[in-house]
């Protein structure tokens, strides 16, 4: 085995330009393949922490007077996936309004009736903010004779989260037209190599080597070829990320969310790819040029 | 029938045909080669006697016929076990085929290392084969820097180191000048008399003469009778 890693070892340092070419193509690949990797996690992190504080409001009807209140409110409390309900009449409600515009206090002097409705407040069980399981309780809660409109702010985040999902998918599509294009290139540079030493290959099988032991050193190279190409792909990306993503996080608010790095498997299962990459490469060529 | 195999054979070589496009190269060769023996095939340049070598080592099939070496039926070999009948063979070819990349060394090493044989044993091997061939103090020299006399004796030592039961050497002294054709003859000897069973193809008269044994000769492809 040893001599097998030295003669692959031999074969990178006499063929520096070829090896050095598909490193970095597959360095390159990886880092465009990781690059969205990042970007869909931190998104889906983005997401599940706009997902996890989902507040719907139903506003009453005009008309229902204040006896039957709380006999609503144990029916709405008793929908699935309800975790709490609060009422909030309609002088809360101008309150709260006038709370939150203290610095327009000019638009109340003139206001000679409350406009708002009473309405509830609901808030989900956290496991249950699933976007059928919100629109099932919207449904529900509209289709109750006393409650007047139904709203949540996030009704934007199911079309968001669509688009982001279409985006994941070209994701996975560019990722897999770059890693079989690494693939061709590394089949290509063995190839190359290959033919620079097809009288040493072919004294070789004349002298009684096996196939295997011809073909060992060249699987070697395409492994460290794929191994090395993964790990500059991801140091680079992750230098990107480290500059990036400083100034990310100041731009936008730093409490909202935390910009993070691949975790360790996600890492480890990228370099496993490029691995497989170089493996794959060396294979394709292989099989070609050592056919009986 | 190939059930007729004498014991004491070692190669066995029944109507074999090899047609290159429409054109005979070998036309109903039957040769029975015993073991130890030393076995010289001689005839012109196109007379078939490469394409023989080449049917022995596997480097071409028969188109028609049977060849037996050492029990094996070479046209049922699997290509797995191909190398396996190689390593029974030591081949010299009459252009050397050493790799100019690598050194005398690793020329002659790598017919142990392709039989996983272990590093220390390989340093001990190989340095006694090329000191019997007079080439241990060219071992860190490469290929293209030695004369032709010299690559065929490495080329021999390669051909030897693995200990095969037969060499087989197409026209090995062919391209060199008398005195390292003699150095060559005299160890292909030296291996005989250790009980190497010699297949020699040539057209050098002088070599027919001094290795001794017997002379098949071939004529476009055909064993002629002897005379």
């Amino acid at each position: 085995m040893i001599l097998h890693y030295k003669r692959a070892i031999q074969d990178i340092l006499d063929h520096k330009f070829l090896n050095a070419v598909t490193i970095i193509t597959i360095a390159i690949s990886i880092l465009i393949v990781s690059a969205f990797a990042l970007f869909f996690v931190n998104t889906s992190d983005i997401i599940s922490s706009w997902q996890k504080d989902i507040r719907i409001m139903a506003y009453l009807r005009p008309d229902i007077p204040r006896a039957d209140i709380g006999a609503l409110k144990f029916k709405i409390q008793d929908f699935d996936a309800v975790k709490n309900v609060k009422f909030i009449s309609k002088e809360e409600g101008l309150q709260m309004l006038k709370d939150q515009m203290k610095r327009q206090p000019s638009l109340f002097v003139d206001l000679k009736e409350n406009p708002l409705p009473d309405a509830f407040e609901i808030r989900m069980i956290p496991t249950s903010q699933i976007q059928e399981k919100i629109e099932g309780l919207t449904t529900s809660l509209e289709a109750l004779p006393e409650i007047n409109d139904v709203e949540y702010a996030h009704k934007w985040l199911a079309r968001f989260t669509n688009i982001f999902n279409l985006f994941k998918l070209t994701g996975f599509a560019l990722g897999g037209l770059f890693s079989v294009a690494a693939v061709f290139i590394v089949a290509n540079t063995i190839r190359l190599v290959l033919y620079t030493r097809r009288e040493e290959v072919e004294i070789m099988r004349l002298v009684g080597a096996a196939d295997s032991f011809i073909k060992a050193p060249f699987y070697i190279e395409g492994i460290i070829q794929g191994a090395l190409g993964g790990t500059i792909g991801l140091a680079a990306l992750f230098v990107t990320f480290l500059i990036v993503s400083s100034n990310v996080q100041q731009s936008f608010a730093p409490d909202l969310f935390t910009v993070r790095f691949l975790s360790i498997k996600v890492y480890g299962a990228l370099i496993f790819c490029s691995t497989c990459v170089g493996w794959l490469g060396c294979y394709l060529s292989l099989k070609h040029f050592l056919k009986p | 029938m190939i059930d007729t195999q004498s014991k004491n054979s070692i190669i066995q070589i029944f109507h074999v045909y090899k047609k290159y496009g429409g054109k005979n190269a070998l036309t109903d060769v039957t040769l029975d080669i015993p073991k130890n023996d030393s076995l010289l095939i001689s005839g012109p340049s196109g007379a078939g006697k490469t394409t023989l070598l080449k049917l022995l080592y596997l480097d071409e099939k028969v188109s028609a016929g049977q060849i037996l070496v050492d029990g094996m039926n070479l046209a049922r070999i699997s290509s797995k076990r191909i190398p396996f009948l190689r390593r029974k063979l030591g081949i010299i070819f009459q252009d050397y085929k050493l790799i100019p990349t690598k050194t005398v060394f690793d020329n002659v090493a790598i017919v142990l290392e392709a039989m996983g044989k272990q590093r220390r044993l390989i340093q001990k091997k190989v340095r006694s084969v090329l000191r019997t061939v007079g080439m241990e103090e060219r071992i860190d020299s490469f290929p293209p820097i030695l004369s032709g006399g010299e690559q065929q004796r490495v080329a021999v030592a390669r051909a030897v180191v693995g200990d095969p039961i037969i060499i087989l050497a197409d026209e090995p002294t062919g391209s060199l000048d008398s005195d390292s054709a003699n150095i060559i003859i005299e160890l292909l000897k030296k291996f005989h008399t250790r009980g190497t069973t010699l297949v020699i193809a040539t057209h050098d008269k002088e070599l027919l003469n001094k290795i001794g044994g017997r002379i098949v000769h071939l004529k476009q492809g055909c064993v002629q009778p002897s005379a």
